[in-house]
């Protein structure tokens, strides 16, 4: 009986020269800046950071050439993804679109979409938004009500999405709507769509997170009009593509390496010669680092061998996140300092801004009841 | 996995499945040594991975030694074969010839001291050793002590030294061994590859692997009983209390043995120090949590002398802190990553 199986993955030589591309190239655009900022990682929102990255061709690594790619290997995006969260570069403008935007289309989209799309994600210019959640739809995604009614050459759209990161600074949303209403099956009459969020119809107000930022957003559809050629796959596979979106969503390493900033500052807080307790306290941080790391490397290589691993994925984000989400508590316990907004040192800053993110680490892309639901499946016990 | 490795693993498998029974457990807690059993390992050619095949041994690598490791952990097996592998590859690296039967290795705790002294042409063995897996009954025990400044790997013979049975909490032989000016059968350096912790080390690699190793047994048996056990007319794995307690398992299980086998691989690349603090302490983590939890789902009858969980459990709760324990580990691993630095943390990770 063998549940899972995390295989041990090493990086083919050209990714490890590739690294070395990477962190040249973080090193010189990042500078020195401070912990607390580089906290921020794929939660920053830099559009001219994204540029850069992509006239370098490192957004869309992956992808085919004719689409602007550089049609090289999951592992080379691995790194270079591992890189950017470890260096807490603000990467939010092209996440999501690099992230499950892009390969979505890649996947299910058609082939006007993905000349008019793909190129422009690649170059960084092109923000996405993911239209999934509803007020009365969160875990429960297949209970959507968001309703797309055919009309002449499109749809006319309905309803409300919430929580939706980045939609007041992104140009699209790929959202999933209800086509049809299927009496008893939940899962059937969803469709996904490519939504300009400029368009008419559509108003984009601000939710505003208790740390006061204004991350996301409720996306209102007032009979808004999208267009036939806009819906990405067949009418009703809505529920299939979402499911593979997410798994793209939760196989990344930014599942775990959230809080790396607040580790390395607390590192340098203990200094050379820690004692016995804070030495301790850092080897339990990075026997579980370094493990995590290992484990999202095994998922990086089952993506590259083209297969699905959406138990092991769920497995590592809910490890992983549990972990990220713990180094607040465990800086608080081991130091005598407060956290801090404006003032303070680069540790306590560090410490005030993730201490008020980490609820939200085993919220996104899949609640941890979400998660563990998944994996008793993976155990066979639903 | 190595092409030797992906051999073994249905055999080690296999012959664990057949030979290492509830009963034969058992009668070793009581304190009969498994003959049979011992002798089947050997006769696989499953006792020696590392030596090569000129030595007697398969001429294997650290991941091939890995797969029996930790199946020999999955099954309780109550024989040191995971010492006697280690045991070997040391005799071997000091350029030494492998003895047959069960060989065990001495972990020379804090306080404790080994001294090899030349007296004439050949070496003498003198200090206490506490905790030796199978100290009295292994036909060999292999040490790495200091003797003419250096690290030495020194083989003597069952006798040498005055024993006293102890045992661990799943009853597996711990004993005592005193040695006063012992006969030493044979000695070498020990060369670059092992200091004189060299037993801490790849002793807590050992154990990290087999803890992985019990770690998907308690994952199995705990699924199993889950589906089979009915309460309010369900079976309880039906329950989300019950399936999100598995779910936590499962990622202890995933974490543990990835954390494991990546010792045994870097072992293949150099002196895994790093890597094995990580295993250690990580599957050491495991080994709590996974214990706590599988008790949990099993309820009373897991806590029975009469149900075989505890076969694994107890097992956990000795090895995570034989050949130190996480808190051991941990900090050295911490102290470590600080004396770094932290701008050093993420290359060292990207390089483990």
């Amino acid at each position: 009986m063998s549940f899972f199986h995390f295989e041990l993955r090493s990086l083919p030589p050209e990714a490890e020269a590739f690294r070395e591309e990477v962190r040249a190239f973080l090193r010189q655009t990042l500078g020195d800046r401070a912990s607390v900022r580089r906290a921020r990682s794929w939660g920053g929102f830099d559009p001219e950071f994204s540029r850069q990255l992509g006239a370098r061709g490192w957004i869309g690594l992956t992808w085919p050439k004719r689409y602007g790619g550089q049609a090289r290997t999951f592992l080379e995006r691995y790194v270079l993804l591992e890189e950017l969260l470890a260096s807490g570069a603000p990467a939010g403008a092209h996440w999501v679109a690099e992230r499950q935007s892009g390969p979505l289309l890649l996947r299910f989209g058609t082939e006007p979409q993905r000349e008019r799309f793909l190129p422009a994600i690649v170059r960084g210019e092109l923000s996405f938004a993911i239209g999934m959640s509803e007020p009365d739809s969160g875990s429960d995604l297949a209970s959507i009500r968001t309703r797309a009614v055919r009309t002449d050459g499109g749809y006319v759209v309905n309803g409300t999405k919430v929580w939706t990161s980045n939609a007041h600074r992104s140009q699209y949303a790929i959202a999933l709507f209800r086509t049809a209403v299927v009496p008893d099956k939940k899962h059937e009459g969803l469709s996904q769509f490519l939504v300009d969020l400029k368009s008419s119809g559509i108003t984009i107000r601000p939710i505003i997170n208790l740390a006061g930022s204004h991350d996301f957003n409720e996306v209102i559809f007032q009979d808004a009009f999208v267009p036939d050629d806009m819906r990405v796959g067949g009418e009703g596979d809505g529920w299939k593509q979402v499911t593979t979106e997410l798994a793209y969503e939760r196989s990344g390493p930014e599942r775990y390496l959230s809080s790396i900033a607040l580790v390395v500052e607390l590192i340098r807080a203990a200094g050379a010669s820690p004692d016995p307790r804070a030495a301790e306290v850092i080897g339990r941080l990075v026997a579980q680092l370094a493990t995590l790391r290992q484990m999202s490397l095994s998922v990086a290589g089952m993506l590259q061998a083209g297969q699905n691993p959406n138990l092991e994925a769920a497995v590592v984000k809910d490890v992983g996140t549990t972990f990220e989400q713990s180094i607040p508590e465990i800086v608080h316990a081991l130091l005598d300092i407060e956290p801090t907004i404006n003032t303070g040192t680069d540790l306590q800053q560090t410490l005030g801004y993730l201490v008020q993110r980490a609820p939200s680490f085993s919220l996104r892309g899949g609640t941890r009841e979400v998660l563990r639901g998944i994996i008793a499946r993976g155990l066979g016990l639903r | 996995m190595s092409e030797l490795g992906t051999l073994l693993a249905p055999t080690v498998t296999r012959l664990f499945t057949d030979l290492v029974t509830k009963e034969l457990i058992e009668s070793a807690e009581k304190g009969a040594w498994p003959d049979k059993l011992w002798r089947a390992l050997e006769e696989g050619g499953l006792t020696l991975p590392l030596v090569a095949e000129a030595g007697g041994g398969a001429g294997g690598m650290w991941v091939d030694a890995h797969v029996v490791v930790r199946a020999a952990g999955k099954h309780n097996a109550p024989v040191p074969l995971a010492e006697t592998i280690v045991a070997g590859w040391l005799l071997a690296q000091a350029g030494l010839e492998v003895p047959l039967g069960p060989l065990t290795l001495a972990p020379v705790r804090e306080g404790e001291r080994l001294i090899l002294a030349r007296t004439g042409g050949s070496w003498r063995l003198s200090g206490t050793v506490s905790g030796v897996p199978w100290g009295a009954a292994a036909g060999h025990v292999v040490v790495v002590a200091e003797g003419d400044g250096a690290p030495i790997v020194a083989l003597v013979r069952q006798g040498a030294g005055r024993a006293t049975a102890d045992r661990n909490l799943a009853l597996e032989p711990r004993d005592t061994l005193v040695f006063d000016g012992a006969t030493v059968v044979a000695a070498g350096s020990a060369g670059d590859h092992i200091s004189a912790d060299g037993v801490l080390v790849y002793g807590a690699m050992l154990r990290a692997a087999q803890m992985a190793g019990a770690l998907e047994s308690l994952l199995e048996q705990s699924v199993r009983y889950a589906t089979e056990r009915k309460q309010f007319g369900r079976p309880i794995g039906n329950f989300q209390a019950i399936q999100h307690n598995l779910a936590i398992v499962a990622g202890h299980v995933a974490a543990a043995g990835i954390a494991a086998e990546n010792a045994f691989r870097a072992a293949d690349r150099g002196t895994p120090v790093f890597e094995v603090a990580v295993a250690k302490v990580r599957t050491g983590e495991a080994a709590g949590i996974g214990a706590g939890l599988a008790h949990q789902a099993h309820g009373a009858i897991g806590f029975t002398y009469e149900h075989s969980l505890h076969f694994s459990t107890r097992r956990l709760w000795s090895w995570r802190a034989e050949f130190g324990s996480e808190s051991r580990w941990a900090a050295r691993l911490g102290q470590q990553v600080a004396a770094r630095g932290a701008e050093r943390l993420w290359m060292d990770l990207t390089t483990s």
